[in-house]
């Protein structure tokens, strides 16, 4: 009665046997996926390989993606974001995606609307968020620069097979309960490393009735628990958002619903759930942004994690007619071109530039400290984005503190972190 | 040889902050390491040098530069009481030797250590006293004897 996991890991090794926990193999990839920060280690790593021709590139496989410093920062980055672009063209890239055109943004988001993400598929990618299509049924890791080179070359890698956690939350959720307070909610029960070297599974009501959007969230901060994947069985709702979208055949892998075959059980009510922030300087110091009396300098909506149409639709609803505090400084990033023209059509980008917000194409951008949004000593900033580490958007005195995208909007409006009920009363 | 002592949750993003992420150079990323954390590491370091920390080293993100910043900054091994996985993967696919030893409450900074990887043995010169860890499993060890990854799969051809 194996997990997603072993029978995903089991039939990608080429095994008739089921892999089991504890046990190491090679398994055949579906796709490999470098971003400018780590595409170019990988193919100096590739080349390093010997083989400066190109042969024996799975170039079918590889998916190179600018999106963590473009456009461009500096000249250091510029140069980086050239570099990748000339592996691109020197080795054919079929499924390379470039600043501003068709398919374009952040990574995460590209492979998902790109249909390269689907049920039962091996997805690595050279970026730590690369979990984030277990919501749509597949088993998809962060890797480092030197094993996609590997891949590139072999299209092979080799996998321990991980334990599986299992996750249940039943119920309804309340109102302005996003994806993101119940992945919050989570690590701050079972805490940064409380999956380490594991692979969650999520499972009951609360999830099934959850959009795919907010699903992506939870698998997307898998990591933060220390998971190698987090996945969601795939239903109607993705087979439905892939159709005419994804490339190739796919099929779905569900576990056999043995609880027996999982490490872990928890097990969650819905209601137990609020609007949740992660304070600094990790994602499980968590508390009800209702407890919290923070003022706050900037209010950041975007990234891989919050960044999609549903995420600023929430937020475009309380931001509506109402204007962002002259304290706040607001900055809204669609996730992906095709989020920013759908947010166009829909009037949400008016919506954030009538409320004082400022608006720009799609880039990880500050969620990384990167460049444009980035924070000054003492400077606070709640954002929909993952990490809030020391440091994470810019000087070591400033901090984030992690939320989802209602509660962005409604500290936007009040100058201090706020759980959008109050501004209901 | 000297010690440096970091708490629990080390994150990439102290190893090495993400607006340096502009190069792959191993001596280049060194340059940078713990910048915002501890600024005096990257000038105090030396070759040979061990870090020590606790549970989840390296947490965050998938950078490799991360573990090339620590090789470039001359770090010999990093002991901590557990890793985070691509970490973990990416300092054996590179080179860098790590142990997983439960050690943080007995290795201070200014003791001086040897470490034993094929015995699975650290002793502490200072303490006068050795710790057991387990050696890591075959077949990483394989990749580590091998030079890291591309090495291995280059012999096996």
């Amino acid at each position: 009665m194996p997990t997603i996991a072993e029978k995903i890991l089991s039939e990608k090794a080429g095994k008739e046997k089921i892999v089991e926990a504890g046990e190491i193999v090679e398994c055949e990839v579906d796709y490999i996926m470098v971003n400018d920060v780590t595409g170019v280690p990988a193919f100096e790593v590739f080349e390093e390989f010997g083989r400066k021709r190109g042969e024996g590139m799975r170039k079918g496989k590889v998916v190179v993606i600018q999106d963590h410093y473009v456009p461009n920062k500096d000249v250091d980055s510029a140069e980086q974001a050239k570099a990748l672009r000339d592996y691109a063209r020197r080795y054919k890239i079929e499924n390379y995606y470039e600043v501003g055109k068709e398919g374009s943004g952040i990574c995460h988001q590209v492979m998902i609307e790109e249909g390269f993400a689907a049920p039962g598929r091996l997805i690595i990618g050279a970026d730590s968020h690369t979990c984030s299509y277990g919501a749509l049924g597949a088993f998809s890791t962060g890797i480092g620069s030197t094993e996609a080179a590997a891949a590139m070359a072999t299209g092979r890698l080799w996998f321990k097979v991980p334990a599986t956690q299992k996750f249940v939350i039943d119920g309804e959720l309340r109102r302005y309960v996003m994806g993101k307070d119940i992945i919050l909610h989570i690590i701050g029960d079972i805490g940064v490393s409380g999956s380490l070297y594991k692979s969650q599974e999520f499972y009951g009501t609360a999830i099934k009735n959850l959009c795919l959007s907010d699903r992506i969230t939870i698998s997307n901060m898998a990591v933060e628990a220390g998971a190698k994947a987090g996945i969601v069985p795939p239903d109607e709702k993705v087979f439905e958002f892939l159709r005419g979208r994804v490339r190739g055949e796919y099929r779905p892998v569900y576990a056999d619903g043995k609880e027996s075959e999982y490490e872990e059980v928890f097990e969650y009510d819905a209601l137990d759930m609020v609007p949740t922030v992660a304070k600094p300087f990790s994602p499980d110091n968590t508390a009800p942004a209702s407890e919290l009396d923070v003022p706050i300098d900037q209010a950041y909506l975007g990234s891989c994690t919050n960044g999609r149409i549903e995420d600023l639709r929430i937020a475009a609803e309380i931001l509506r007619g109402k204007q962002v505090s002259r304290e706040v400084r607001m900055i809204v990033v669609p996730a992906s071109k095709s989020v920013f023209e759908q947010a166009l059509e829909e009037g949400l980008i008016q919506i954030f530039l009538t409320a004082g917000a400022f608006v720009c194409g799609p880039t990880c951008g500050a969620c990384l400290g990167g460049y444009m949004g980035v924070l000054a000593s003492g400077e606070r900033c709640v954002s929909t984005t993952n990490r809030n580490f020391i440091g994470r958007m810019g000087h070591k005195d400033s901090e984030v503190y992690l939320a989802n995208p209602a509660v962005v909007a409604a500290s936007a409006l009040e100058g201090r972190i706020t759980d959008p009920m109050e501004l209901l009363r | 040889m000297r010690i440096w002592k970091f708490e629990h949750n080390v994150d990439t993003d102290q190893i090495i902050p993400a607006e340096y992420l502009t190069t792959g150079d191993a001596k280049k990323l060194a340059a940078h390491a713990f910048a915002k954390v501890r600024p005096e590491f990257p000038k105090e370091v030396k070759e040979g040098d061990v870090i020590v920390a606790g549970e989840n080293f390296g947490c965050g993100s998938s950078r490799e530069h991360a573990p090339r910043a620590l090789l470039g900054a001359g770090i010999r091994c990093v002991i901590a009481r557990s890793f985070a996985r691509i970490f973990f993967r990416n300092s054996i696919n590179i080179g860098l030797p790590l142990v997983e030893a439960d050690v943080f409450d007995r290795i201070e900074e200014g003791d001086e250590i040897e470490i034993n990887f094929e015995a699975g043995m650290i002793r502490n010169n200072t303490k006068k006293e050795e710790y057991r860890f387990k050696p890591l499993p075959e077949f990483m060890q394989k990749l580590l004897d091998s030079g890291g990854l591309i090495n291995y799969i280059k012999k096996q051809r």
